[in-house]
């Protein structure tokens, strides 16, 4: 033992090692760096680009509601594809033969035909079915309602991009609860959880991490797919702001640029929101430290009342249920 | 100690499992008196952990009966014939039999503490307080107040299987059920979950426990059942069934594992 600790309390010399050297990053550098420099160039010299226009037109108010609607479209879709993905994933691993199949019937629909023709179609649904009707099917009617005012442009722009969305989506969830261990739903089981808590409560928030990321790239998906709601047509979103006024100003590239910043912004800050995400679901697994209370303090507490150092284990936890 | 069976908890009768047409269970009769610990050995394919398995349903019952506490498990009778239980009727027989799985099956995504307090809270309903005391008192008992706060990612395996009885013992069962609980573990973390397990048998628990442990059965077992091939070989006192094993497949499989 003794001889041990004289070993480690002699002064240790680090290994100070010749690091290999990389002359392939100095080159591949230097390539890139020039390449940019170059694009940077054009950027500031080339008088086609119109900066003066692109700043004209940036914080223009059509270009503004553009993006407002842009918004409100992405997260309407998207809010509606996850609660139907959600519901689908569901059924498709019931024990109900009818729900697994209308389930899977519903992604090779969606998914089969283009959200293009989805969303003409949706533009459309009035001529082939110019009223709602409410009642007993073969029986009496209680009401009636023209369907155009019941699904405006914006309902059928949102319609037609979140129920195309819920099938990919669909199987985006599925993937991520099939990737929970079995032994987890075994587990609340032996515990006497019913099927539905154990979904909410046990399989549902671990799939999340594997959800989240490509859900991600979904919604930055949807953010330009937006721009294909002047199929329905829905005539409000950035895409169709900037086309209108690049067609009106004869200036196509500047407005380019315009709405491919904002689109830029949009996509970054989704990009933070995804993080968090990312971050809050993958508490447990994901960066763990191997304790997250300082041992040294916890032994220190511990010594002085058992009890006490239970406690800031306990404060510890009280923003996870506290939050809910 | 009793080896008769007057009123067992748990009685198992011509317990059969097919997976297909694989056969692996091939009638098991098998009584566990209250308070009793129970210990079932044998080679790995032998059917021991299915049976243990059957007994909360995480298997389907083929043929045979299972009660718990007088109560048949998975079924209802009505006049002879059975009748599968509901879902939901399910659940809550799981709720009187505690279980400890090989690889702990503890939930990731949350802390040893919220582990214990979940079905309390979420399926009986407790207050929040009143499961965080008793969550509490379970982990002084496994010896892990001190780790209360942790994942169970940041809990060794041994840790982790305690913080699993812990779990099982929350909903205050009448009867726990060992899945090779320490057959998972590094050598030297077996001991401490070997020993909550004693103190757990010393407080009058009813247990089942499916184990390589023969010192354990040796022990702390009041029988000891060997299983082979689907089938019961040998059941009896521990120490007589481990000092002269009758059946040659006990024999052989004991001088292999001791």
């Amino acid at each position: 033992m003794d001889s041990h600790q004289e070993k480690h309390e002699a002064p240790v010399v680090l290994n100070n090692p010749v690091p290999v050297r990389h002359p392939g990053r100095w080159i591949s550098a230097i390539i890139i760096l020039g390449a940019l420099a170059l694009f940077l160039q054009s950027l500031f010299t080339n008088p086609n680009f119109r900066w003066d226009i692109v700043g004209t037109y940036i914080l223009d108010t059509k270009v503004v509601q553009g993006v407002a609607w842009t918004l409100v479209l992405t997260v309407s879709a998207m809010v509606l594809a996850i609660i139907l993905a959600i519901l689908l994933a569901f059924m498709r691993q019931s024990e109900n033969p009818v729900f697994r199949w209308s389930s899977w019937a519903w992604v090779w629909f969606f998914r089969g035909t283009p959200i293009y023709t989805q969303l003409i179609f949706w533009g459309l649904i009035s001529v082939l079915y110019p009223k709602i009707t409410g009642g007993i099917p073969f029986g009496p009617e209680w009401f009636s309602v023209d369907t155009n005012t019941v699904i405006t442009a914006t309902a059928a722009a949102i319609l037609g991009l979140g129920l195309n969305e819920s099938a990919y989506l669909a199987e985006i969830f599925r993937a991520g609860l099939k990737s929970v261990d079995r032994g987890q739903a075994e587990a609340a089981e032996a515990l006497g959880m019913g099927k539905t808590k154990i979904m909410w409560r046990i399989v549902l928030p671990q799939a999340m991490r594997v959800i989240v990321p490509p859900t991600g790239n979904e919604t930055i998906g949807m953010l330009k797919t937006t721009s294909l709601v002047l199929a329905v047509p829905f005539t409000l979103d950035l895409t169709f702001a900037t086309n209108t006024l690049a067609n009106r100003t004869y200036l196509p590239v500047p407005l380019l640029i315009v709405a491919a910043i904002w689109y830029l912004v949009i996509t970054s800050l989704l990009m933070v929101g995804q993080h968090f995400i990312e971050a809050y679901y993958g508490k447990g697994v994901d960066n763990l430290a191997p304790a997250t209370i300082n041992p040294a303090a916890a032994k220190a507490a511990a010594a002085v009342a058992p009890s006490a150092a239970a406690e800031p284990a306990l404060k510890m936890d009280l923003p996870e249920e506290e939050a809910k | 100690m009793t080896i008769t069976a007057e009123n067992p908890l748990v009685r198992i009768e011509g317990l059969h499992k097919f997976y297909g047409q694989h056969h692996v269970l091939r009638g098991i009769d098998l009584d566990v008196n209250r308070g009793e610990v129970s210990v079932v050995i044998g080679p790995s394919g032998s059917g021991k952990s299915t049976m243990l398995r059957c007994v909360n349903l995480l298997e389907t019952i083929s043929a045979g009966r299972i009660s718990v506490g007088g109560k048949l498990i998975g079924y209802r009778d009505v006049k002879g014939r059975l009748h599968d239980l509901k879902t939901k009727e399910i659940a809550a027989q799981r709720r009187e039999i505690g279980m400890v799985f090989q690889r702990f099956n503890l939930f990731p995504h949350k802390t040893a503490l919220y582990n214990i307090m979940e079905a309390p809270v979420h399926v009986k309903g407790q207050s929040r307080d009143a499961a965080r005391r008793r969550a509490m008192e379970l982990l002084d008992r496994v010896g892990l107040s001190d780790h209360a706060g942790h994942y169970p990612s940041q809990l060794s395996g041994g840790q982790q299987q305690r913080v699993a009885i812990a779990r099982a013992l929350a909903m205050d069962p009448e009867l726990m059920l060992f899945d090779e609980p320490t057959s998972a573990l590094d050598p030297e973390l077996v001991g401490d979950v070997l020993n909550v397990m004693k103190d757990l048998a010393k407080s009058g628990m009813t247990m089942i426990v499916v184990t390589h442990e023969i010192g354990f059965a040796r022990e702390v077992g009041d029988r000891l059942t060997f299983m082979d091939g689907g089938v019961v070989v040998e059941s009896g006192d521990p120490r007589e069934i481990l000092a002269n094993p009758k059946h040659p497949r006990t024999q052989e499989f004991l001088s292999r594992v001791l």
